[in-house]
């Protein structure tokens, strides 16, 4: 039984009550990704399995043998931060830090969620691609949740990557 | 008229750094989409004279740190050997326990301690607020001492495990029966008993003239009653401490807003001296008046003790709601009367709020009352009844939250009777010196926020006319209420300064930083006073072996550093000074006469001379040069001056007909604090409390069941606060007015957005709809 982290195999724990979010924290120290609630509700813990985001406190370890995640520890290069990462200091789209990990990585999942024509609840017509807009945007990261109130940077951060606008 | 600044002023160094960081990204990215800019880029030059190089956007120093997920919160240390702490909570608001079933407990997996009160170590109570000056819990309620049990939510047992899931899986092993006391559960029963209430070493009760008299005679009046109920922090990141009794010395990995108070607070419960605690909080998930010593704390460490491991204690969710107090529910009375000019004859603004036994926190909601506007009579009074429930505490603007919500929506039913635009009747009320104290404002530009506010946003001016339309299904109205939040300085800050070789220097104080920029804010203002370049300077914070006593509270923080190291850069001029070589012009020259500024020490009558204070450094014995200094005196509000920021909150609101769900599209606000600082991390403040300030009037409450004093929605599931969706691109901006009594020029900016958007709103709601929400949070069925 092993997961990828970060591109590196780890064995999986025995204890099947342990969730993935804690499995990284409590077992491999990675504290990257958050716990703002254990129960799915703030997106602090939000990490990719595969490519698509998931809430890793809802998520049992056990569950995924073989499987690949990216927590925010993987997705700068090195030293060099993600795009997404360099826009969130530069929009300040953060006060304490604590939510901005789950943030980011939804903001990089939506990207690939809206390139793929994903619609979303604020998507007018489900027949066509979501016509790209701040509401798509926020919409899609409302389950991640801020109580410093950063909301207007972490929007202005993700939609500048959204569209491209990385620097 | 004062000129306004949107978000910017420059820096005499680098005149083009603001626009780069402060505008152009985000316009791109909202122009992408061809939605409107809103304020964002209109830059103006900043003031002159002495704080003029203050107020350049910096980004926040630690913000890469914290992007990249390498920022490390209490509850992401780890220690060979350390163990996980569980809690059992009570379910009982009063009574005795009288039995404890440990011994399944203790037989689990991985489980290495129970402690229940009846093995715990003996501990002093611990120091509430306002107690004695170090004071930094919720309550002095005893901690796991005996087998009294005062709230619903009261930890009964801690169990350590090798696992949190072991930890976890015993705590609900725990069997504890209990025998019931009477307890007081219900508002309305403990509001019978309720007294004139003290807050901050004075009783809150102000008369002046016969306000009821006054108002039975007036032309016309307003008499009106409120509701709020308790608000959580819900800081994202729950409380947590990682614990470590190593060598003598009690080490906490805390998320604090304090850590010394914390430190000296926790250190008396044990009866050991503060300096056998050793108490950090680098980084902290967020603090709005909750990151102060509750129970977790002593516990963890008490139970680390008795174990001889290293703990980590990390509340869960329910965990914060039972035993990190909250804000108090409160019930206002507003009553207005005016002549038919609307000039206020009398101004009554009283009411109930609850406390517990053990605390001295009265909510003081009528603190905006006292500042905002004259009134021939007033008669502001809070009462506080006692409840057998969890410490009530602050939180993020205690008082003016919810007293400037009752305040300015009946201003805003006062106006409509008068038939007098909203604006216009907060100017005609405007006071000339404070009203209530008699002093002299130290800087006020109200009106300016007001005039600037209803520019920028467009407002309509009304007389007694609703301005409100349909489109479609929505109902559109507008609303304007003004903002409040006092100046304050706490005494005990302190700094030391430490120059190095290569012409940096280090900064280091024990303040805190919940994610308000603290460092970033501190390197700017030493790099003013030192004249030593921003990159230059390091900051060393959240350590309570640091120098000074300093607390992130009630927006003062900022203030307590500038004033700490404006007096150790007096020290430090001495020390310079005698490092100056006799054969220097500047030799003999007292520190009064030197002065600091582009990396030399320098004449302050004949700026030519000067000697760089690299060279200095060099000279000295040890090679560093080092100088610490103490806040000073307070007496700038405590006794001279009427210090108070005010502002200026517009929304447009929008009442769906069919569903009366409400929206609120556009929000501006224009405050007059004082300097700003660095105009980046001042928008983020603001908006900050803006949108806690939308979550308190339209979604956010804690469910007290009145029947057993529980805490009914303790989850994010279904305690509601604002998500993405739910907040608009919000336009701040200010006067940038230094005032010239506060130590930097500035004010205070943490909490002063919570203030204005309750009333504003709920004004707007009327404007919309013609319905009158006067009972927090304004939720759909409220206008169905
Ligand atoms: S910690 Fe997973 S959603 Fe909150
Ligand atoms: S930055 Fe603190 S919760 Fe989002």
């Amino acid at each position: 039984m092993t997961i990828e982290i970060n591109n590196r195999p780890y064995d999986l724990p025995d204890d099947a009550r342990i969730s993935l979010l804690d499995f990284m924290r409590e077992r491999l120290e990675f504290f990257g990704s958050k716990k703002g609630c254990n129960q799915g509700a703030c997106g602090a813990c939000t990490v990719l399995v595969d490519g698509e985001r998931i809430l890793s406190c809802l998520a049992l370890a056990a569950q995924y043998d073989g499987r690949s995640v990216t927590t925010i520890e993987g997705v700068a290069n090195g030293d060099e931060l993600h795009p997404l990462q360099a826009l969130f200091v530069e929009h300040e789209g953060m006060q304490c830090g604590y939510c901005t990990p789950g943030q980011i990585m939804s903001g990089i999942a939506l990207k690939s969620e809206l390139e793929r024509g994903a619609p979303s609840n604020v998507s007018s017509d489900l027949t066509v691609a979501p016509r790209l807009s701040r509401d798509e945007i926020k919409e899609r990261l409302s389950g991640n949740l801020c109580r410093c109130g950063a909301h207007n940077g972490i929007i202005d951060a993700v939609a500048a990557y959204v569209g491209g606008e990385e620097q | 008229m004062t000129n306004i600044k949107p978000n910017s002023s420059s820096h005499k160094s680098d005149p083009n750094r603001r626009q780069v960081l402060a505008g152009s990204a985000a316009v791109a990215a909202i122009g992408a989409f061809g939605l409107p800019v809103g304020a964002q880029t209109t830059a103006a030059p900043a003031a002159s004279g002495a704080f003029a190089s203050l107020g350049v956007p910096h980004v926040r120093r630690d913000g890469a740190e914290k992007a990249r997920g390498g920022a490390k919160f209490a509850a992401e240390y780890s220690y060979p050997g350390m163990v996980y702490g569980a809690l059992v909570y009570s379910t009982i608001a009063r009574g005795t326990i009288t039995s404890l079933e440990t011994a399944e407990a203790e037989a689990a997996p991985g489980v290495v301690l129970v402690m229940t009160h009846e093995n715990a170590p003996r501990l002093e109570r611990p120091e509430p607020f306002y107690s004695s000056p170090t004071g930094m819990a919720g309550s002095s309620t005893p901690v796991m001492q005996d087998a009294e049990v005062l709230w619903n939510g009261q930890p009964v047992a801690v169990v350590l495990a090798s696992t949190q899931e072991e930890a976890d899986h015993a705590a609900t092993l725990i069997n504890v029966a209990y025998e019931e006391a009477d307890a007081v559960t219900s508002f309305d029963v403990a509001a019978e008993s309720a007294q004139t209430s003290f807050y901050a070493g004075r009783d809150l009760l102000i008369e002046e003239g016969d306000a009821e008299a006054a108002l039975a005679d007036a032309e016309v009046s307003v008499d009106l009653s409120f509701n709020t109920p308790a608000h959580n922090h819900n800081q994202i990141e729950p409380h947590a401490v990682t614990v470590l009794w190593k060598d003598g010395i009690l080490r906490m990995h805390d998320c604090s807003q304090g850590v010394d108070l914390s430190a000296i607070t926790i250190a008396k419960v044990f009866g050991i001296s503060s300096a056998e605690v050793h108490l950090s909080a680098e980084y902290v998930g967020g603090g709005f008046g909750g990151k102060t010593v509750w129970q977790y704390h002593i516990l963890a460490a008490a139970a680390s003790q008795l174990a001889d491991r290293p703990v980590r204690m990390s509340l869960t969710r329910e965990g914060v709601f039972r035993i990190c107090g909250a804000r108090a529910p409160t019930r206002q009375r507003v009553a207005l009367g005016s002549d038919r000019k609307g000039r206020l004859t009398s101004l009554i603004h009283t009411g109930t709020t609850m406390k517990i036994e053990n605390n001295s926190m009265t909510e003081p909601f009528f603190e905006q009352s006292e500042h905002m506007y004259r009134a021939d009579n007033m008669h502001l009074e809070i009462r506080a009844g006692t409840m057998d429930m969890l410490a009530n505490t602050f939180m993020r603007a205690p008082g003016a939250a919810t007293g400037t919500f009752t305040l300015e929506v009946a201003l805003d039913e006062l106006a409509e009777r008068l038939a007098i635009d909203p604006i216009e009747l907060r100017v005609r009320n405007e006071p000339d010196v404070n009203p209530t104290t008699g002093r002299e404002h130290s800087q006020r530009a109200s009106v300016d926020a007001y005039r600037e506010g209803a520019r920028r946003f467009g407002w309509v001016p009304r007389s007694g006319q609703r301005q409100g339309y349909r489109e479609g299904e929505w109902q559109v109205g507008t609303g304007m209420a003004a903002a409040y939040y006092p100046y304050k300085r706490f005494p005990g800050g302190a700094a030391r300064i430490t120059l190095d070789r290569e012409g940096g220097a280090l900064i280091e104080t024990a303040a805190a930083d919940m994610g308000m920029g603290t460092t970033t804010a501190t390197a700017a203002v030493a790099s003013e006073r030192l004249g030593i370049p921003y990159d230059a300077i390091e900051v060393r914070h959240g350590d309570n072996t640091l120098p000074g006593a300093l607390i992130a509270a009630a927006s003062q923080q900022t203030a307590a550093i500038g004033a700490s190291l404006t007096a150790a850069h007096e020290v430090l001029l001495a020390e310079l000074a005698s490092l100056v070589p006799a054969t220097s012009p500047l030799h003999g020259l007292p520190a009064a006469e030197l002065g600091t500024a582009e990396g030399a020490l320098y004449s302050l009558a004949d700026p030519h001379q000067r000697i760089p204070l690299i060279d200095l450094v060099a000279w000295s014995e040890s090679g560093t040069v080092s100088a610490e200094g103490q806040g000073g005196p307070i007496s700038e509000w405590t006794q001279d001056w009427s210090m108070h920021s005010t502002g200026a909150v517009f929304t447009e609101v929008r009442v769906n007909s069919v569903t009366g769900e409400i929206r609120v599209p556009h929000i501006t606000a224009i405050y007059d604090c004082g300097k700003i600082l660095n105009s980046k991390l001042a928008e983020s403040q603001f908006r900050g409390g803006i949108i806690m300030a939308l979550g308190m009037t339209l979604m956010e409450g804690a469910s007290f069941d009145e029947r057993n004093g529980r805490v009914m929605n303790p989850s994010f599931g279904s305690y509601y606060m604002p998500t993405h969706l739910d907040v608009p691109h919000i336009d701040v901006g200010w006067t940038d007015i230094p005032d010239p009594q506060a130590p930097t020029g500035a004010r205070g900016i943490g909490e002063i957005g919570m203030s204005g958007p309750a009333a504003a709103i709920s004004n707007a709601i009327y404007d919309a709809t013609g319905k009158r929400a006067r009972d927090l949070p304004i939720r759909l069925d409220a206008l169905m």
